[in-house]
């Protein structure tokens, strides 16, 4: 994997300062949700192969929450957004979960060197 | 062929050109009674015990690359029963049963060696939850001995016992644990099925799982299609991916474990110990190598490599508990790509699918297992019910809150 991570508030940074939450395809059912949504929420996992995308905390700086696309066969890491703006960029809370992020909000190396 | 002394010695005046190949190398047929999907050692051992436990022979392993390039042939080959929870010790110690006769059984020098397992303990808390796990494992008919801070000096000198923020006050000890040749045993048992009649099929990928009315017909390989009466899934960290296949979403994510082997030595350590302080363990090979481990990248992988921050903290992990071996070289580092179940704990079940099997969900811990893993599987898919020391390792165990969680972190499978 990339051992420089784009932070996009931080700019470029060692991976060793993000901890690792894991697939960020699961989105939490409303609390009244029937039980078998709330399993597959805590247990089931598509385990993907390929490009996925991950819940990321920048620890080690800005603390923010990041959603990273990554390949989990390569390990390329092929952008990172700010949580807040993925989800909002797939529009209702609830959201369809792994479908990538509209290409104008992803966050690559561009940006994260402003 | 039977190996024994006096066939090396014989093989030896001739010129070693009396061997013959171990086992075949057989194209697929068109049906098969069992196909196993995995060539690793829990495949293998299936296989194995499918053919010797209940005479079922006309059994398929059918393995993506070569027998044994996957986990099997990966792990740093620790061999213990000491767990703590009863849907899990039972089942390992009579894993370490099998262990015990398995070079016999299978006519095939596995390396197996009972030189004891330490795991140490560096405050008062520690040392009162080994001993509770240290009980428990004498209650299910294993032995563990509670060492204090002297009685591991005795053995492992070298450890630094006056650590400022770890002490070692002592460590748990099973002294029947120990290692065994990772590629030996997938070999011995492989040799043992097919002489069974077992065809073992190498370069053979699953890609497809053809189903009719909620059974299953057989599969597609790169080698064409096979049927199948009854389909067993041995994939371990390509899991997912071959449930995929059959419709089905596994409480399980895939991710890397590393591990490491030095410069060969005199010998140094006699047992494996592990560190109490941080997830890391170590051992010495006949050769000389120091091996060992430490803990998961904490990413999902499939790409059997790992990373340099990992490589890293091993290595503090190291130095802190031997402090003496800072200066020795590390030869070989390599990955594998581990099965992480959401509690920590196996799954040996039957599927949704009426004639599909599952066996997965080893993490990091599954080379122990392989023998009763495969006596356990083979127990299934003969009779279709679940063998008595297996009976906890459903894979509904989570919907129904029956989870087997040893360490008590929840649905978080990276941190088992
Ligand atoms: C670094 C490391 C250290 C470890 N240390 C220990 C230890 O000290 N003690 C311990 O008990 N355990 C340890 N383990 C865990 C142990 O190695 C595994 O849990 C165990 O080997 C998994 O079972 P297996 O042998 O059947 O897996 P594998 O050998 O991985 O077998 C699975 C096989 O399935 C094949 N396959 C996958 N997909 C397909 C397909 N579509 N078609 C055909 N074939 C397919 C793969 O090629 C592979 O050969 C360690 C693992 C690693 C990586
Ligand atoms: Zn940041």
């Amino acid at each position: 994997m990339a051992s420089l991570i784009p932070c996009p508030h931080c700019g470029l940074r060692p991976k060793e300062e993000f901890s690792i939450r894991g697939d960020a395809a699961p989105v939490r059912p409303r609390p009244d949700a029937p039980f078998d949504a709330w399993d597959a929420y805590v247990h089931l996992r598509d385990n993907v192969r390929g490009v996925m995308h991950e819940h990321w905390q920048h620890v080690g700086g800005c603390r923010r929450w990041l959603v990273v696309e990554r390949d989990t066969f390569t390990h390329a890491v092929h952008a990172v957004t700010d949580a807040a703006d993925f989800t909002r960029a797939q529009g209702a809370p609830t959201g369809g979960g792994g479908a990538s992020a509209a290409s104008g909000t992803r966050t690559g190396k561009g940006r994260a060197k402003r | 062929m039977k190996y024994s002394a006096f066939s090396i010695f014989r093989e030896g005046l001739s010129g070693n050109r009396g061997w013959k190949p171990a086992w075949r190398e057989p194209d697929p047929k068109a049906h098969y009674d069992v196909i196993i999907v995995g060539g690793g050692g829990h495949g293998l051992a299936t296989a194995y015990y499918l053919a010797k436990n209940h005479g079922i022979t006309n059994v398929a392993v059918l393995e993506k690359g070569y027998l044994g390039s996957g986990n099997v042939g990966r792990n740093t080959t620790i061999v213990r029963a000491n767990y703590l929870l009863e849907g899990n010790e039972p089942f390992y110690a009579h894993s370490l049963r099998l262990w015990e006769g398995l070079e016999q059984e299978l006519n095939f020098n596995a390396m197996m060696s009972q030189r004891g397992v330490i795991n140490l303990y560096h405050s008062d808390g520690q040392r009162d939850a080994f001993a509770r796990r240290g009980n428990a494992m004498r209650l299910a008919g294993e032995d563990a001995e509670l060492l204090d801070r002297e009685q591991v000096r005795a053995l492992v000198p070298f450890l630094d016992f006056d650590n400022a923020r770890f002490p070692v006050q002592g460590g748990l000890m099973q002294r029947r644990g120990g290692t065994a040749r990772h590629d030996g045993v997938a070999w011995g048992y492989a040799r043992g099925a097919d002489s069974r009649g077992v065809d073992l099929i190498q370069n053979c990928e699953v890609t497809g799982i053809r189903r009719e009315g909620g059974r299953v017909t057989g599969v597609e390989t790169t080698r064409g299609f096979i049927g199948c009466n009854r389909l067993g899934l041995a994939a371990a960290g390509n899991s997912g991916q071959v449930a995929e296949m059959a419709g089905m979403r596994l409480p399980i994510e895939s991710q890397v474990l590393q591990a490491f082997v030095s410069e060969g030595l005199k010998p140094f350590i006699d047992q494996v110990v592990t560190f109490g302080a941080a997830l890391f363990y170590l051992s010495q090979s006949d050769k000389g190598g120091l091996v060992f481990g430490g803990s998961l990248d904490m990413y999902n992988s499939y790409a059997q490599r790992g990373n340099l921050a990992t490589v890293e903290s091993v290595m503090e992990a190291a130095c802190a508990m031997v402090p003496s071996i800072s200066r020795v070289k590390v030869l070989r580092a390599w990955g594998g790509v581990m099965d992480m179940s959401m509690d920590g704990s196996p799954i040996i079940d039957r599927t949704p699918l009426d004639n599909l099997y599952l066996n997965c969900g080893w993490c990091y811990g599954g080379f122990k297992a392989t023998p009763a893993s495969g006596w356990c599987f083979a127990h299934l898919l003969a009779t279709g019910e679940s063998h008595e020391l297996a009976c906890a390792l459903r894979l509904d165990r989570f919907t129904r809150g029956y989870q087997i969680d040893e360490t008590g972190h929840g649905a978080q499978a990276n941190l088992h």
